[in-house]
């Protein structure tokens, strides 16, 4: 139950096999004390064109983050399977360290992803001295991962320490340890939320002339729409371990279609929206995912009535619209948005 | 009168023999109900204000000029008055409201201690209901009272934190980066909470944030931080769509308005590293960031400069070009 | 980016920052002042041990061919008294350091080591290996540690070896368990997940990452365990169990003893030897507290 439109904007990006996907991709753990099982998540698909920036929204707990482990290899999925380039990811240890050369993880906090101890120098070779050994040319190699980085002269930071750097020069150096490898993707796992407003657009900056420059393809996970407005090519909005919404920045966060993905932007604090649209209560749990709709218990579509009017409000308690299919365009999983996607002003606020 | 006033407010830290200036002259004026934004990155100086106000600093700060809650100089006041102040008087959220709540008590009794502590009339059983109707107030079931920590979720430990700082019916709240780790949706209802306690109670509340849109969004006024001293201050809605000083320009922007087609594909931010607190150049401190800086800027050092009804920067940019020194 | 000529190389830069962080690591020692009277005290006694051979001549040692008169009080020809059969017991303390020192550091290293290795692998591995090696350690520590040292002693032949090894295999459950719990704490860093997700595997992790920063802990207590291992030596040795070939401390406790020094009141049998046990194991002790204090991130703070 699931809606697609505007097949008009398929660029080559949408054509071209994905560099990074994922196909009908689950992550189930055993729900802590006992019994039951947590769905962190639960039946995606996702891909990330070459050259392509995609956002991966939603709140702490929708299971973004255990999707861009997965996609990373750092978690083994329990159903469906990532594909690099076409290729299902295998997970002997051989190939794991294969394919971790290719693609890159940027991580959270930069302040906890540099080991203390190591120099920025040893930061940045690692990856190649994991791979690689010593290479002659390695002090080339990090002196150029560190400029494209950001960081000139890089000769001048070879022997910092972490904790002589500020917090976007910390973010910089994990960056620059990324690009060592020359990855054809990177994974940025909420790369700017624990920076300050200043230095944030600088890292967002340096992710947009990477791609320029080398045609780097990325998947950054957050939670801040304004980021993915910022940066991003196509954005899916996860909710409870599903892909909800998904499409091309522009069309899904100015006709958002999905009401979680409105009420999401309802709520930014400078959002021209007349009524910030608040659900209550803390985003639910994955161990008891709701039946049917599984955003319905907290939809202010259903409960306003206007779920009912359409003739959708019996589906969405009892019928699960089903995961969001990878396809170019802007598609929703929802009942509502499909009943109003032929009268497109409905369905478009 | 205000509910608080900060008049030449200095700090400064001693740190291997010489002194470091962290807050170098802050005025600030909050009127009852007034809600004032203090904005800045980390190290300017926001959240040494904020505990300067309720001298919460260490001893080795060395703490000038005057801070006034409700006309009394928190500065010059006896210990014992001071304890009493820092409940009743004014109270602080923090950031981070994991680390500020004891993780082996039961969150209702945390609650109810300053109330015990500061109020003698009070009961434990008496304190107990105290609690509970706190809780209500900011939203979550009475029964919260007998959970711990762990056990309930970000929001929700914030939320206590703000029932713990309206426990005493404080006149003034001071919220240090209230929303850092929440979730939009998480933070959209602790902005709502707080402005609601706010107008229903005409507390006056200094908000704390680098994030200069959720500032607009929940104060009436705004006053940037840069290097220790206010830059800009005005009107919140103001200060964020139409800043004068370049600085609060380039944060203001670093948070795009979805939708706006300036930002897409152009996230902004300021280049440069924030200002060594111990150096001391000639001139505007921001200089070496700005990008529309001038050469009168190398020797200019502005103070706060009216910039506009109600509002005013520290820039040389706002002075009609007559009165240039 | 052809490289200027100017430029060292990585090798070159890492030495030079080894050698930063060394004098920073001796500028934050030198603020425990503890710490340089251990420092000296110990400087002192390894000099003592190792001087030893030019001190004392061979013969003053024999039992048979003692240069002194038995039981006699100190003066100006054996500062420290006489021992049962005439040597000085100046000659038995100065000697005996060279045993006890050299027990004293080669077990500390064989458990230690073997703790670290136990620690580590233990604190990685967590599933099945790590829980079977962790209730290996815990059978170790409930085990007392003196009785098993005594059985040990009296099954392998009597020599300063079995010593080092009874000792040894006794004392590493306590670094085992220090050193899992900092492995377990360092593994729970984001920057071990960068390190897998760079494609780093176990090996790398561990010495990579996990070892340079259980190392700090893992150095203090060496400190720690040094002192502990010498007296575990002394005891040994009075008991009986030491071997009988060579002077030590704990063995010349033990002669006193067996001679009736006690009894006597020859107290200067006694407290020579006693008093060298305390003092190196003090000066230990006050070292390896200054090397926690010196390699503790938060002292580094105030830079």
């Amino acid at each position: 139950m699931t809606t697609r439109t505007g097949s008009a904007v398929d660029g080559p990006a949408a054509t071209a096999p994905a560099v990074l996907a994922a196909r009908g991709v689950s992550v189930r753990f055993a729900a802590r004390g006992g019994g039951g099982v947590v769905r962190a998540v639960d039946d995606v698909d996702l891909r990330v064109g070459p050259g392509e920036i995609v956002a991966l929204v939603g709140e702490s707990g929708c299971g973004k983050s255990t999707l861009a482990r997965t996609l990373l290899g750092l978690e083994r999925p329990s159903g469906g399977s990532v594909l690099f380039k076409g290729e299902p990811l295998g997970y002997r240890a051989r190939e794991l360290k294969a394919y971790r050369r290719r693609v890159q993880l940027v991580p959270q906090d930069p302040g906890g992803s540099l080991d203390p101890r190591h120099s920025v120098y040893e930061a940045v070779a690692e990856g190649l001295r994991v791979h690689h050994g010593t290479l002659p040319d390695e002090a080339v190699r990090v002196e150029r991962a560190l400029s494209r980085a950001g960081l000139r002269p890089p000769e001048r930071f070879f022997l910092r320490y972490p904790h002589e750097l500020s917090g976007g020069q910390r973010q910089r150096v994990v960056i620059a340890g990324a690009l060592v490898l020359e990855p054809e993707a990177v994974v940025a796992d909420e790369p700017v939320a624990s920076l300050d407003a200043s230095v944030r657009g600088e890292i967002l900056a340096l992710l947009l002339r990477l791609r320029a420059e080398l045609g780097l393809s990325a998947l950054v996970v957050t939670h801040d729409l304004g980021l993915a407005w910022n940066i991003a090519d196509r954005v899916a909005v996860m909710y409870l371990g599903r892909v909800v919404e998904a499409g091309p920045v522009e069309e899904v966060l100015t006709a958002p279609r999905h009401p979680y993905t409105r009420a999401l932007l309802s709520v930014l604090p400078d959002a021209s929206a007349a009524t910030p649209t608040i659900l209550t209560g803390e985003p639910p749990d994955p161990a008891r995912v709701p039946p049917g709709c599984r955003f319905h218990p907290r939809c202010p579509v259903l409960a306003s009535g206007a779920a009912a009017e359409a003739g959708v409000a019996h589906r969405c308690g009892a019928e699960d619209p089903g995961p969001l299919p990878e396809a170019p365009g802007h598609g929703a999983a929802c009942h509502y948005a499909a009943v109003t996607a032929e009268r497109p002003e409905a369905g478009n606020r | 009168m205000n509910h608080l006033e900060t008049r030449g407010l200095t700090v400064a830290y001693r740190a291997g023999g010489r002194e470091v200036p962290a807050v170098r002259g802050v005025d600030l004026a909050i009127p009852p109900g007034g809600t004032l934004g203090l904005a800045g990155e980390s190290g300017c100086g926001k959240s040494t204000v904020a505990l300067a106000v309720l001298r919460l600093l260490p001893a080795t700060a060395r703490v000038g000029g005057s801070v006034l809650l409700a006309g009394e100089d928190v500065l010059t006041m006896a210990w014992g008055r001071l304890r009493a102040v820092r409940w009743a008087g004014a109270s602080i959220v923090f950031q981070g409201a994991m680390h500020s709540l004891n993780a082996v008590r039961r969150v209702g009794d945390q609650i109810a201690e300053p109330v015990l502590l500061h109020e003698s009339a009070e009961t434990p059983a008496s304190a107990a209901r105290r609690a509970a109707d706190l809780l209500e107030r900011v939203g979550l079931p009475p029964r919260t009272a007998a959970a711990y920590p762990h056990e309930l979720s970000g929001g929700q430990r914030q939320r206590v934190m703000i029932a713990m700082a309206l426990a005493c019916g404080p006149r003034l709240v001071i919220a240090d980066e209230p929303t850092t780790a929440l979730d939009v949706m998480v933070q959209a209802q602790i902005l709502r909470l707080l402005k609601d306690l706010v107008a229903r109670n005409g507390i006056a509340m200094m908000m704390i944030s680098h994030d200069l849109s959720v500032l607009a969004d929940a104060c009436d006024r705004l006053a940037v931080m840069y290097a220790g001293r206010i830059v800009e201050e005005g009107p919140a809605r103001q200060v964020f769509a139409d800043a004068r000083h370049p600085y609060a320009a380039a944060l203001g922007a670093a948070f795009p308005v979805v939708g706006d087609p300036a930002s897409r594909y152009a996230p902004r931010g300021l280049a440069g590293d924030p200002p060594d607190p111990a150096g001391s150049g000639t001139g505007c401190s921001f200089r070496p960031r700005c990008a529309v800086a001038e050469d009168r800027c190398a020797y200019v050092d502005p103070a706060l400069w009216r910039a506009g009804p109600d509002r005013s920067a520290a820039c040389v940019r706002v002075l009609p070009s007559e009165e240039v020194l | 980016m052809s490289g200027t000529p100017a430029r060292p190389s990585p090798r070159a830069l890492a030495r030079q920052r080894r050698r930063l962080a060394l004098s920073g690591f001796w500028r934050r020692y030198r603020r425990h002042r503890a710490g340089l009277l251990g420092l000296a005290g110990l400087v002192l006694f390894v000099l003592l041990a190792l001087a030893a051979p030019l001190l004392v001549a061979p013969g003053d040692l024999s039992v048979t061919r003692a240069p002194h008169d038995a039981y006699q009080p100190p003066a100006p020809a054996h500062p420290l008294g006489t021992d049962n059969f005439g040597r000085s017991l100046l000659d038995l303390v100065v000697w005996g350091s060279r045993v006890s020192l050299t027990v004293g550091f080669l077990a500390t290293l064989v458990s230690v080591g073997l703790g670290t290795l136990v620690g580590i692998t233990a604190g990685h591995y967590r599933g099945v290996a790590g829980a079977v090696l962790m209730r290996v350690t815990d059978w170790f520590l409930v085990l007392p540690t003196l009785v098993l040292a005594v059985a040990l002693a009296t099954v392998l032949s009597r020599s300063t070896l079995t010593i080092v090894i009874a000792i040894g295999i006794t004392a590493w459950p306590t670094t085992a368990r220090l050193v899992r719990a900092q492995t377990l704490a360092v593994e729970a860093r984001p920057y071990i997940e960068r390190s897998r997700a760079l494609g780093g595997g176990h090996t790398h992790i561990m010495l990579r990452h996990v070892l340079p920063n259980v190392l700090p802990l893992v150095l203090a207590q060496t400190t720690l365990l040094v002192a502990s291992s010498i007296i575990a030596e002394s005891t040994l040795a009075f008991l009986g169990l030491g071997d009988p070939g060579t002077v030590s401390w704990g063995g010349t406790l033990q002669d006193a003893r067996r001679a009736g020094a006690v009894s006597s009141g020859v107290w200067w049998y006694l407290l020579p030897p006693g008093a060298a046990i305390a003092l190196v194991a003090l000066s230990f002790t006050l070292c390896g507290r200054a090397v926690e204090g010196a390699l503790d991130p938060r002292s580094r703070e105030g830079r």
